[in-house]
């Protein structure tokens, strides 16, 4: 039992100052100063921007610096564990995985990035026009991508690699071709929902053009799902061409991709696992840390989400 | 209701005659002809299996006879292997694809489900951490890493289970929990979300104010109602289990649809290619209708009839 102390001066009104209430008590926050501020807390997504950087950077100096390269057939070398010399080991042909690895970075985040940004334009543009014009304009566009998207995605994108001749672009445009069509309808669902606010009004009756509303306007404000759809359409690029490269619909031979990697090493899979090992758990690493990137932003940039 | 199927019906035939028109041009398009292969065949015979083949025709005449025997669910011959008919090799293979799929569905599900309510429930502790770190690693590993994963650890290493082939039920373990892997964890997690969600509101409340008790209030109050975005996941689920299989199968050795349609695309096989294109469109197609279908039951709701009239 402790004794609470009281003092005379407990018992004192307080001063009400009626001007406090109007006084705003911290700095005024944007939708971007409160996103980033919400990212910055979440400590997976930013150790998942981390691991994308240094992905990123090594993918540029990480055969420099182990003094090797990605073609280069040795056979006298061929199979070997990871060494000092082969940081990685080697595979079938001698090549060293270390080199290989890196380079296969290259190709497969530039294959990732590249899709995503594709989609991106294509899909904000349609989603934009369909949205916003909405009625029997919004009723063919979005029929059209009803029928794209009726179709696996996987299942167009291999029946494009059969008929185009094997190459990296062959395989961004094959994932393109549907890819784009979920980014078109978030962005048409936004679209449609922004574009009766006052803002838009305000604007029309200053004169602004349909072309300047759309992408001055209703764009920008639809920033925050266009930025969590993208970062997540990444991974699944990646995870595409793997997929493809996998099957021997990938990138053709000289180039080499995580997919190609992991696609070579199967056959001597029970004897030397470590030339499966590493494309595959870079595979794995980068596809979560876009994933766990991607989870952040939704949690920071979407107002439905936030609790 | 029966407006409402027609006209779904009615969309799923427009959607189809576009998919047999597309792979029909784009197979047309194609390089080398189904009969180039390694060994160059003597003109004189070449023009004759043309000829058999009906590839003689002018391209117009081939595309309508090719869409009238599709109505039929006729593909025509194989070009690859003499004397079989597509259709045969769907009857022969569909099988294999159908039991592995319905196992991993059931897969994803069950463990789908059980892990996101695991994690809802125990918010924020040790399970919930830990019931989404497996659902985080299961979206970031592809099924085909995961599939090999399987097989060395189970197969090589630890002898436990068959490294491939189709025979008896413990043959299908490995292919099943590899295709079951990327879409269970994304179950979990909409499963997890959702329960959240349910758990909050005020009828929940109400539930425990009756003083029921916490097992009926989560089960019977909590899950019947949480369960609804994974049953609209179902459409999905099943487009993730086709074209899953089109790897699984391949590297499990199953002689399944999936398999056929790669063996296909490899060979330039264009009939079965496009045959198999067209029955998976055609499952896929069915099962989302379906799917909405089952919402609408699922969900009192949700009047499936609204949705038609939209517009």
């Amino acid at each position: 039992m402790s004794q609470v102390q009281l003092n005379q001066s407990d018992f004192e009104p307080l001063q009400v100052d009626h001007s406090d209430a109007e006084k705003i008590a911290g700095e005024s926050t944007s939708y971007w100063k409160d996103g980033w501020r919400r990212f910055r807390k979440n400590k997976l997504a930013i150790f998942g921007v981390f691991i994308i950087i240094i992905l990123g950077i090594l993918s540029f100096i990480g055969g420099p610096i182990s003094g090797q390269n990605y073609y280069q057939n040795d056979l006298m070398n061929a199979n070997q564990s990871p060494s000092a010399e082969h940081w990685f080991g080697t595979d079938n042909l001698g090549r060293d995985v270390f080199a290989r690895t890196w380079y296969g970075a290259k190709i497969s985040l530039f294959i990732g990035l590249m899709a995503a940004f594709i989609d991106l334009v294509i899909g904000v543009i349609w989603g934009a026009i369909a949205g916003f014009f909405g009625g029997k304009v919004d009723e063919y566009m979005m029929r059209i991508a009803d029928i794209l998207y009726g179709v696996p995605y996987l299942l167009v994108v291999i029946l494009l690699m059969v008929i185009l001749p094997q190459g990296l672009w062959t395989l961004i445009i094959a994932m393109t071709i549907t890819g784009w069509i979920n980014m078109a309808r978030i962005v048409r669902g936004q679209v449609m929902q922004l574009r009766s606010e006052e803002y838009v009004m305000a604007s029309r009756s200053l004169g602004a053009s349909n072309t300047r509303l759309m992408f001055k306007h209703l764009v920008p404000n639809t920033l925050g799902p266009i930025l969590v759809t993208l970062t997540l359409t990444i991974p699944n690029a990646i995870f595409t061409e793997a997929f493809l490269s996998y099957l021997g619909l990938g990138v053709p031979a000289p180039l080499a991709s995580w997919g190609t990697m992991s696609s070579d090493a199967l056959p001597a899979l029970q004897y030397y696992p470590f030339q499966l090992f590493f494309p595959a758990f870079f595979i794995c690493l980068t596809m979560l840390a876009f994933n766990v990137i991607g989870d952040g932003m939704r949690d920071a940039l979407d107002p439905k989400v936030r609790k | 209701m029966a407006k409402y199927l027609l006209k779904r019906i009615g969309y799923i035939i427009v959607s189809l005659f576009f998919i047999i028109t597309i792979t029909f041009f784009l197979m047309q398009a194609a390089p080398g002809g189904p009969f180039a292969s390694e060994r160059k065949l003597p003109p004189e015979i070449e023009a004759q299996m043309n000829e058999a083949y009906g590839l003689n025709d002018p391209i117009h005449v081939q595309y309508f006879d090719y869409l009238v025997r599709a109505i039929t669910l006729d593909f025509g011959p194989s070009f690859k292997y003499v004397g079989q008919e597509v259709t045969d090799i769907i009857a022969r293979s569909f099988p294999y694809s159908l039991i592995l799929g319905a196992e991993a569905i059931l897969l994803a599900l069950s463990f789908g489900v059980l892990l996101g309510v695991i994690a809802a429930l125990k918010h924020n502790k040790f399970g919930d951490y830990a019931a989404m770190v497996i659902a985080v690693l299961g979206i970031s590993v592809p099924s085909f890493i995961m599939a090999t994963i399987l097989q060395y650890i189970f197969a090589i290493k630890l002898q436990a289970l068959p490294v491939a082939r189709f025979e008896s039920f413990a043959h299908t373990i490995l292919p099943a929990v590899a295709l079951a892997t990327t879409p269970l964890a994304f179950i979990a997690r909409l499963m997890r979300s959702s329960m959240l969600e349910v758990l909050n509101a005020d009828y929940i409340k109400t539930a425990r104010s009756k003083g029921l008790s916490s097992r009926v209030v989560t089960y019977k109050h909590g899950l019947r109602n949480a369960i609804l975005p994974v049953v609209s996941y179902l459409g999905p689920l099943v487009v993730s289990i086709l074209t899953g299989s089109f790897i699984i199968e391949k590297i499990f050795g199953i002689p399944g649809l999936g398999n056929e349609f790669v063996v296909s695309v490899t060979n330039r096989d264009y009939t079965v290619i496009m045959g198999t294109t067209v029955f998976f469109s055609v499952l896929l197609l069915v099962s989302i209708l379906i799917v909405d279908l089952i919402y609408g039951l699922v969900d009192p709701r949700i009047k499936v009839t609204d949705k038609g009239a939209e517009k």
